[in-house]
Order: C-alpha cells, then structure tokens, then sequence
C-alpha cells in the first residue's frame, strides 16, 4: 500500500496524521476544562443544581476526551526523536527547554488534580475539589502556551544563533518565548477551542432542544454556548485578521499561498474568494475576485502593491492549492459561527431562543464546526511553513531522522489502524453520552468511578460527607 | 568527573526515569496481573485502585521524553531513531491500556475487549521497555552525530530476556502494590503471586547481573576495578537484604505495605547498577553524558524551572496519592 513512497514523505504523513488526530482532543479538552471550571465554581456560588448536573454530565466526557488527549500526547512527545532526529539534535537545545516547561508546568499539574477532579469531590470537599478542577483548566492553558511558543518559534525563530554542530543555541530566552507570532497564534488557538466546545455543547443541547425543550439544564447549557457564538466569534476573526497581518510581515509566501496570488499586483490586488489553484500554469484558474480587496485587507489600502509567488524561488515555494482550500475553509467556518453568534442574539431578544427549531438543528449540524475549523487552520499555518521545518532556516528534508521506509510505513500503518480503532471507539462512547440528556437516568450500566456525586447533589444523600471526615 | 550543569541533569533524567519506573511500574503490573483475576469486582478494585493516579504516572513518562529532548539532545536524537521499533510499540501498547480506564466504564458489551486491551498493552508496554532498556545496554551504534545501525538490531536474546525481567518486576511490583490497597481473597491471592514473582525477579535480576559485565569489557571494569568494586559488594548485598525484607513482609500476614515498599527498593537498587555500568556514558558505548548535552544556556533555564517546580510536582502528586490512600473500597464509586 505503500510501497514507492521515500522515508521523508512517510514521515511527514505520520507526523501529520498522528498530530492531527492528537490536536481534536486538546481542543476540546482546553474549552470543555474552562467550562467545567465555571459550572463548578457557579454551583458552588449559587447553589443552583442545574449547574452541577451540569458538571456531571460534561465531567464524563471531559474524562474520555482527556484522556484520548493524553495517550495520543505521548506519541508526540517521542515522534521527534523516533522520525525527525536530526530535527531534534538541531532544535533540542532551543525547543527542547520550551517541551520540558509543558511538562513540568502544565502536564503534571493537569494529570496530579485530575483524579481530584474526577474521583475526589466527596474526599476533599467542595473547596479544595473547586480548586483541583480550577488547576486542570490552568494546566490545559499553560500546555497550550507552551506548545504553541515553541510552534510559534519554528515559524519565526529569534533569539538564537548556530554552533559548529549545527544547533540551534539559546542567546535571549525572552526572544525565544515570546517570538513574534507567538501571541497572535496563541491567541488565536485558545480562542479556537473555547469556541470548538462551545459548538460541541450548542450541538448537544440543540440535539435534546428539538425533543424537549423544557429541560432546565438543556437550555442553560445551550443558552451559555450561544453567548460564547456571539462574543468569541467576531473577536476569533478579528484576531485571525491580526494572525494573518504577522504573518504577510514574517512568512509572506505563506500570505501568497493562502491568497492565491501566483503573481505580483502592483496596483492593488485582488481577494481571490474561490477558483482552482493551477500549480503547472502557476495561476488560479475560474477565479472569483474583487479587485484591489485583498490590498485593502492586507495593506488597508486600495492600491498598495502585494508581492506573489513569482517572487519566491520555486524551491521555497509551500504548496498552494493544499493551503488555497484549507484557508477557505476555516473561513467559511468562522464565518459560519459569527452567524450562528448573531442569530442567537436575534432569537435571544425575540425571546424564541429555546423555541426555534431552525437554530436547534444548525446547531447540531455546527456542532464538529469548531474542530474542522482548528484542523483546517492547522493545515494552513503549518504547510504554509513548508519546506521548512524552521522556517528558512532548516529544510524538512535535512530534518529527517535515519530511519528506512519500510519501517516508517510499517509504523504509520499500525497509527492509522490502532488510531482509528481506538479513537473510534471513544468517539462513539463520546456520542452515546451525548445522546443521553444531562439530568436523564443512565442507561443500565455499571457506572464508573466517575459518577461518586452522583446526579443528585451527594449532600442531600449523604449530609455526612461534609469536608473533613477523612 | 566532574559536578556541572550536565551532571546534575543526567541525575535529573535519571531520577525522572526511577520515578517513572516505580510508578508506572505498579499501574502497568496491575494490568499484566489482570487476567489471572476471574471475578468482576476484583478486577474493578484493580483498576480503582489506580485510576485516579495513573495518568500523573505516566507523565513522568513524557518528562523522561521531554527532558532528554531539552538536556541531551543528541542522545535523544540517538536512541530514538535505533530503539525505533520498541518505542513506538510501546507508545501503541500504552494507548490501548490507557484508554481501557475509562472505555471499560462505558459499555457492557465490550468490557471484555477493554480489558484485554488494557492487560495486552500493559504487558506489551513493559516488555518493550524492558527490551529499550536491554537493547541500551548492549550499546548503539553511532556514526557522526546519528545511529548507523539497523533497525532490527534492537532484537537480541539478551534483551528479551531483560524484557521478561521487567514484565515479571512490574508483575511483582503490582501485586505488591495489590497487597497494600486490598483485603480478603485477592490480597490474598496476590500476597501468593508476590512470592513466586519474587523469586522468578530474582532469577532474572541475578543472571542480567551476571551477564552484564561480560557484554563489553568496560562494564567488567566499572564493577571489578575501585571505586566500583565497592559498589560491587554493596549493592548486591542490599539487593539480599531488600529481597528479606520482601519475603518476611509477605510471609507475616500483618504487614501490608512492606512487601511494596521492599519491591520498590528492590527497583532503586538495580536503577544504581544499570547507572554504575552506564556512568560516565548516557548512551553506550560512545556517547558521554558531556558530548551529548545541550548547551548551558538550556540546561541553566530548563534548572532554574526544574528547582522552583519539582517539589511542587512531587508535593501535590503525594497529595493525590494520600486522598486516595488506604484499602480500596469496592463500593465506592457504583452507587
């Protein structure tokens, strides 16, 4: 099956599909830890239960979610030695540092509160269990910028310098961290997954809004996820437009290839919105433009000139129509959301929110939105950087570990099987808890550990819980 | 030798890989104890007695990982391309183990699936972390600054037979575990399995021991020749004491925790050996901890992080372990 491809191009699909399949989960992850932080702390303030039977119905599938994160989190921690050692020999001393702070930083705070979480309301009492959720969401952040600073810098390097080995050298750990796309990516990324739960949340409670809509908890759960649609929204495009404008200053092959822009306008160019890349004539074939709108985006003027690709060398090149199409895509996706925000709005002042059936099933249909959105963007910024691994500075075929095809093959094929088997199967556990309505009886399993508060509020079953009697 | 920057780092990674080793080495050897445990409810315990704290576990897994990225680099970027094979079985053994703790939860059909899989990849983990760490001390080929040699040369004899050294010690490290966290009859099962593991480790622990010094002269040296000819008489004979302390502690029905905690011990010591024939090298037989460490400028930011928050990481891991101390409640959890 996959005979005749080199080790370098079988590498490169593993990396890509593993941290693909690895990126749904952090994403979800990230939101869903922030969310349950808030039901959490908004039960305790209020005392009102809709909110904890909340909690309990997500903390299960934040549970499956997470740790779906995790097992697929530690391929990735080894792939860069076992596929792209060289890669790692050069960058270990600049990127390695930045991965060890995750770990210490992030992951273990994560992993050490996270039985806490799950298994030590009764244990610990309410405070000290707030607390230990309050620390999962702060690690699931720390992880996100860490990661994203060390991604960040193999887009724009800084602060370093090279020695006689060939290594990447620290000189300004500052520069290093905070390079230049940094805040913008981070950003841009957290702002991602707040908005992937809420979509995964809305989809949910539009699902069980269409069979019932006088459910308490369904309505406040799809009431809250509206609000983030309306709000993150417009503030995720407004600050992909600050993404984009970093990147025309440092990766401006990538701005080209996202636009379309084969060639150099100099009075103005066009917004390509659709057509299809031509790589072999080097032009977009059956475009649909509107002239100068691109320059007005980029350069907020009419006819301020825009380079193209003809001004990189054809070897510098990433590939177009890959980025061409995944850009259109999160766009449209974007685009999508900030309509969902603002129809919410509508119905919310029209007082209809729960009652129209319309927006229930958009939810529901938007409810993988926010994922397909963060992996398209992915997609982007990441072949974008192509051909490089750090960009313009390391090329990924001098990055590659010395390792033979037919053990690369061997190993993404064994990926594609275990990963599909198995994410398949948690997705599908996933969705089936989806399918029960928060605050319904459990269908007749034996239920995990997960569930020792129970959906009645534990107090009211068992008043002798109370903190301090361990 | 000399007390510097690498230095204290090769301590840290090693110190990270014996944490991980003792941690993951129980939740692993609960899963290579699974099937021989018929009842349902024994096999629930099992599997509570170390939800709540694996996943911490295993993140000293991914600190080993990442550390040696940041720290030494080059022996990173060594290892990993020559122990191709057994890493990324590993990696696929725990994905499938890792899962099952909460996959098992959510179906009644396929429970059964779930627990194979978490015993077949707990078992699958720990052997293929055995054979890395066979295959590490036969020594990686190096040419330049990456591995030159195959990719089956992994696979020896000797490394299999210190695969099944670690699968038995993680066995017994499990039971041990098993032995503190349970009462009735499967604390008494696994007291029974804890001496037979015990014996079988032994075994294994003697005739690695035996074998080692012979793969390459300059192991011999290192145990026949001062300082570490002293070591050569202490270490085993602590070996000998932890192994009574292990056997009196499962022999006397009152203690709980000692057969555990004399396992461990157990661990530490032969942790001291493999480091005694390694030292100076990170990667034998030819890279030093010297050569392949990264510059100073990334072990001096990476200490200044690892010295504020390692002792936080170790005060709340213990204090997810203490929340959780204790027998093991078989009601807990279901009602």
């Amino acid at each position: 099956m996959l005979d005749g491809f080199s080790a370098e191009l079988l590498a490169r699909f593993q990396f890509a599909f593993t941290i693909s399949f690895h990126i749904i989960f952090p994403a979800f992850s990230i939101g869903l830890a922030s969310y349950l932080t808030v039901l959490n702390g908004l039960w305790l303030w209020t005392k009102d239960e809709t909110y904890l039977t909340l909690f309990n119905y997500w903390v299960k599938i934040f549970a499956l979610a997470f740790g779906m994160g995790v097992v697929s989190g530690i391929v990735m921690s080894y792939q860069f030695g076992t596929n792209w050692s060289v890669f790692a020999d050069k960058t270990g001393p600049v990127l390695g540092p930045l991965l060890a702070y995750e770990v210490l930083s992030a992951f273990f705070l994560e992993a050490g509160f996270l039985g806490i979480m799950l298994f030590g309301r009764e244990r610990v009492g309410p405070k000290l269990h707030m607390f230990a959720t309050a620390m999962v969401a702060v690690g699931t952040l720390m992880s996100a910028t860490w990661i994203l600073s060390a991604n960040s810098w193999m887009h724009t390097p800084a602060g370093y310098s090279i020695n006689a080995a060939g290594q990447f050298v620290p000189e300004d750990w500052w520069k290093i961290i905070f390079n230049p796309s940094f805040p913008y990516r981070l950003v841009h990324m957290v702002l991602a997954a707040f908005l992937t739960t809420a979509f995964v949340v809305a989809g949910v409670a539009g699902w069980h809004l269409l069979k019932d809509q006088t459910n308490t908890a369904v309505r406040r759960m799809f009431s809250m996820a509206m609000w983030m649609a309306a709000l993150v929204a417009p503030l995720q495009i407004f600050v992909g437009d600050m993404h984009g404008l970093n990147t025309l200053e440092y990766q401006p092959a990538k701005i080209m290839a996202m636009e379309g822009h084969y060639e150099s306008h100099p009075n103005g160019a066009p917004l390509i919105l659709f057509g299809i890349p031509n790589a072999k004539e080097k032009r977009i074939d059956y475009a649909i433009q509107i002239p100068k709108a691109s320059s007005l985006i980029l350069k907020h003027s009419l006819n301020a000139p825009l380079a193209g690709l003809d001004t990189i060398p054809d070897d510098e090149e990433p590939p177009v129509a890959i980025i061409f199409w995944s850009f259109r895509i999160m766009i449209a996706l974007g685009f999508a959301m900030l309509g969902v925000g603002v129809w919410s709005l509508w119905r919310r002042w029209r007082g209809t929110l729960y009652q129209d059936r319309w927006l229930h099933r958009i939810s529901i249909a938007m409810g993988p939105s926010g994922f397909m959105a963060v992996l398209a963007g992915w997609v982007t910024t990441e072949v974008g950087r192509q051909p490089f691994t750090i960009y313009g500075l390391l090329r990924t075929n001098d990055s590659l570990a010395p390792v033979d095809a037919p053990a690369v093959a061997a190993s993404l094929t064994a990926f594609i099987v275990v990963y599909f088997f198995v994410f398949g199967a948690g997705t599908f556990y996933i969705l089936r808890l989806m399918s029960k309505a928060p605050g319904a009886a459990p269908p007749d399993l034996k239920d995990g550990p997960t569930r020792t508060a129970g959906i009645t509020p534990a107090l009211q079953i068992k008043p002798d819980i109370l903190p301090g009697r361990n | 030798m000399a007390f510097d920057l690498a230095f204290i780092w090769a301590g840290i990674i090693a110190f990270a890989i014996l944490i991980y080793v003792v941690l993951d080495g129980f939740d692993l050897g609960i899963g290579i104890l699974f099937p021989v445990v018929k009842a349902e409810q024994d096999k629930d315990v099992m599997i509570n007695s170390v939800a709540p704290v694996w996943d911490g576990n295993e993140t000293w897994l991914v600190l080993g990982g990442g550390g040696l990225f940041a720290a030494f680099p080059l022996a990173y970027a060594v290892v990993m391309p020559a122990l191709y094979m057994p890493i990324i079985l590993m990696l696929l053994a725990l994905i499938f183990r890792g899962v099952a703790f909460e996959y098992r939860w959510r179906t009644t059909r396929w429970k059964g699936v779930w627990d194979i899989a978490f015993a077949g990849g707990s078992t699958g983990a720990a052997l293929m972390q055995g054979i890395t760490l066979g295959a590490l001390v036969q020594g990686i080929e190096i040419t330049g600054r990456a591995y030159s040699g195959g990719w089956w040369d992994w696979l020896t004899p000797f490394s299999i037979l210190t695969g099944v050294a670690v699968v038995t010690g993680y066995a017994l490290l499990g039971a041990t575990w098993l032995v503190m966290k349970t009462s009735d009859d499967l604390q008494d099962q696994m007291r029974r399995y804890s001496l037979y593991l015990a014996v079988a480790l032994l075994g294994f622990i003697l005739i690695v021991s035996l074998l080692t010094p012979f793969l390459d002269p300059v192991y011999f040296q290192r145990w026949f020749n001062l300082p570490g000819s002293i070591l050569s008489g202490v270490v085993p004979a602590l070996v000998a004491l932890a192994a009574w302390h292990l056997f009196s502690g499962l022999k006397n029905h009152a203690h709980q925790a000692k057969p555990f905690l004399s396992a461990l011990s157990l661990f530490v010591l032969c942790f001291v050996g493999i480091g005694i024939s390694f030292y100076p090298h990170i990667v034998p037989p030819s890279l030093t901890i010297w050569q392949a460490a990264a510059p100073d400028a990334s072990l001096e930011f990476t200490l200044v992080g690892t010295v504020i928050l390692m002792p936080l990481i170790l005060g709340y891991s213990a204090y997810a372990y203490w929340v959780f101390r204790g027998k093991v409640d078989p009601k807990e959890g279901y009602h």
